[in-house]
């Protein structure tokens, strides 16, 4: 009786076992029953803006939403080569018949990245502020990132079925701790010695937040959104497994019936999105940073 | 002569955990080391009692760690007291709530600090506007009045500069710029010139003193440095280990050192740069005055000396501003001040 005790784990019986997972998967399926419409309702605003968004993009003209991009690429990393180099990945793209799934991409990321800057930095703010902000936060966002994906999947497609509104929230999940620990890095690292001065010049702690503290964080929020983006990026064919159009699709047929050239092609197309982003929102937080530092001209 | 601006009576700052509970040992007489050793709390400040006057330059000076700084915060409560009470015109600083403080902070005082702590994200002239844009001062008005304090500090032409674009003492300068922009009667400096080289410091010391003689502002002015203490100083207080051992004039405290930690502090200086005619002399009662030099009061005793040398004077008759005999100096006292 000792030896086997010792060599075998005192595990829970099958049936405790059972009745404990059946109990909890019950409750839960209760509960997305009676709330699922519910909570589906609150999202509803984000899905029409998402769809309103991809349309927007799939149903314009191919040339006019190509300048867009141009220009906001230009604009924001002032670079030509960067937006030359866009250009022609955009190009290839196109020619590749890979336009309309694109567009769809980047209108889910684009979603999820001013979804997680909208939701990261207010949380990260909070997190920089109150000590017992960040004990709780610090272990959920361990969770959320090392949680393998398809875990909090199941939740989230029992709560609110196949669609763009899990998918999105998917991604947000996955996505959202890089923004919110920089934000609060950054505000953290601000130096004591210039908060100080403002407090000596009487400044309140909205005035210290939005003068001093944000702009001085500013460039590591701005690596939080980068990380931010490209996380968003490598969620795209997990999120496809949930109905999310894009990009992420193809790849999926491609796994599932062996057709490597599909496979390939969209891998590069999600690849070159990447790279766009990257450059650009790179130079752009670190054409913030050097503003800061007063490069010399 | 002058009223007193700021006050501090009885003030004790202890850092730790339970500072209420150390205060009673220290009450008690339990001194700084014992009571790292046994209570494991700092002792910052002891009994601190300090009227400083208004429009007068009051110097706090001691050595790192003596809790100057610490002093000096507790004046517009950057740090809480552990007990005492800081009064500046009336208005006991340790009762305000949070907005009168702010309004306190924003319009009374003002602070220039060791490390600049300028702001680096913004320019020269925003940085020295700071004050009043905290103030929701309107921007146009702002924009003059920063101007013409970058401008009375030397700085015209660098409006749009960052800060890490100027050297220490031009960054120092704006953050004295920013200081009087902000225009509070008391002007909180600690160790304001300390991070400069020494002809820096020096050009920024006679800036301090003729923009005083102007603004006649009530400066607390901290600092490690004695020449500069008594440079600067109408009053000098002399803070060690949290413990203030004099406070006085500087000639006072040249002269008549209390405690063996001045006398060693004083020991060196040169007497004739600090002193004034008017500290050393004795009454007139009727002395042999013929064959006399005068000297003003104000005169520091190096602008005479040499002059005392040539001509052997009998005597030195001290004279005031209205140019009437207020004292006499024998060349014996005068020998016997500058011998050591």
């Amino acid at each position: 009786m000792e030896k086997l005790f010792l060599s075998e784990f005192p595990e829970l019986s099958r049936e405790t076992l059972r009745f404990i997972k059946k109990g909890f998967d019950t409750s839960y399926r209760a509960f997305s029953r009676e709330y699922g419409d519910t909570i589906e309702a609150v999202f509803d605003p984000v899905l029409y803006f998402l769809v309103w968004f991809e349309k927007l993009l799939q149903n314009s003209p191919w040339p006019l939403v190509l300048i867009c991009f141009l220009a906001v690429i230009y604009f924001g990393s002032r670079k030509i080569s960067v937006t030359i180099g866009s250009l022609f990945a955009f190009l290839l793209i196109g020619i590749f018949g890979m336009w309309e799934d694109t567009m769809s991409t980047v209108s889910i990321i684009g979603v999820c990245t001013l979804l997680s800057i909208g939701i990261g930095i207010p949380v990260g703010v909070l997190m920089a502020k109150s000590e017992r902000a960040q004990r709780i936060c610090t272990p959920i966002l361990d969770v959320m990132q090392t949680m393998p994906s398809f875990v909090y999947l199941i939740p989230v497609v029992m709560l609110l079925g196949i669609g763009k509104i899990p998918g999105l929230l998917a991604v947000v999940i996955y996505a959202i701790p890089p923004i919110i620990r920089l934000t609060n890095l950054g505000i953290r690292e601000v130096d004591s010695e210039v908060l100080e001065a403002a407090d000596a010049f009487g400044a309140n702690p909205r005035q210290k937040l939005f003068q001093i503290q944000l702009p001085l964080a500013l460039p590591t929020i701005f690596a939080g959104i980068n990380q931010t983006i490209m996380m968003a990026l490598a969620m795209v064919v997990i999120a496809s497994m949930i109905g999310v159009k894009g990009l992420g699709q193809p790849v999926l047929k491609a796994i599932t019936n062996q057709y490597f050239a599909m496979g390939l092609f969209n891998g590069l197309a999600i690849v070159a999105l990447a790279i766009i982003f990257d450059r650009v929102s790179q130079s752009f937080g670190h054409r913030i940073q050097q503003h800061r530092s007063g490069a010399r001209e | 002569m002058s009223e007193i601006k700021i006050q501090i009576k009885n003030l004790y700052k202890i850092f730790g955990k339970n500072p209420k509970s150390a205060l009673e040992q220290v009450k008690d007489g339990v001194n700084k080391d014992e009571l790292l050793e046994k209570y494991n709390h700092v002792l910052g400040l002891k009994d601190i009692n300090l009227d400083i006057k208004e429009k007068s330059i009051q110097v706090v000076m001691g050595l790192s760690g003596s809790g100057k700084s610490t002093l000096i915060r507790h004046i517009n409560r950057l740090i809480e007291p552990t007990d005492g009470s800081v009064v500046v015109d009336d208005e006991d600083v340790l009762k305000m709530n949070d907005e009168n403080l702010r309004n306190f902070r924003r319009t009374k005082t003002a602070m220039v600090f060791q490390r600049f702590a300028l702001l680096p994200h913004k320019t020269v002239l925003e940085n020295t506007m700071f004050g009043l844009n905290i103030q929701n001062i309107d921007e146009k008005e702002a924009n003059t009045k920063a101007r013409r304090w970058i401008d009375r500090v030397g700085l015209s032409g660098y409006e749009e500069k960052y800060p890490q674009h100027l050297s220490g003492g031009m960054q120092q300068r704006v953050g004295l710029a920013r200081a009087l922009t902000n225009d509070g009667e008391i002007l909180l400096m600690d160790e304001a010139f300390s991070a400069l080289d020494p002809l820096i410091r020096k050009d920024m010391q006679d800036i301090l003193l003729e923009l005083q003689d102007e603004l006649h502002k009530t400066v607390v002015f901290i600092t490690h440095d004695l020449d500069e203490a008594l440079k600067i100083g109408d009053r000098i207080a002399i803070l060690k280990d949290g413990i203030m051992d004099q406070e006085g004039i500087p000639a006072d405290i040249l002269l008549s050192p209390k405690t063996q930690y001045v006398k060693d502090f004083v020991e060196d200086v040169n007497r004739a740069r600090v002193i004034k005619a008017k500290h050393i002399m004795s009454t007139i009662n009727g002395q042999d005055i013929s064959n006399a030099m005068v000297v003003n009061q104000d005169d520091f005793i190096d602008r005479f000396i040499d002059k005392v040398i040539s001509e052997k004077p009998n005597c030195i008759i001290v004279k005031d501003k209205q140019d009437k005999n207020v004292g006499y100096l024998s060349s014996t006292r005068l020998a016997e001040i500058l011998k050591r």
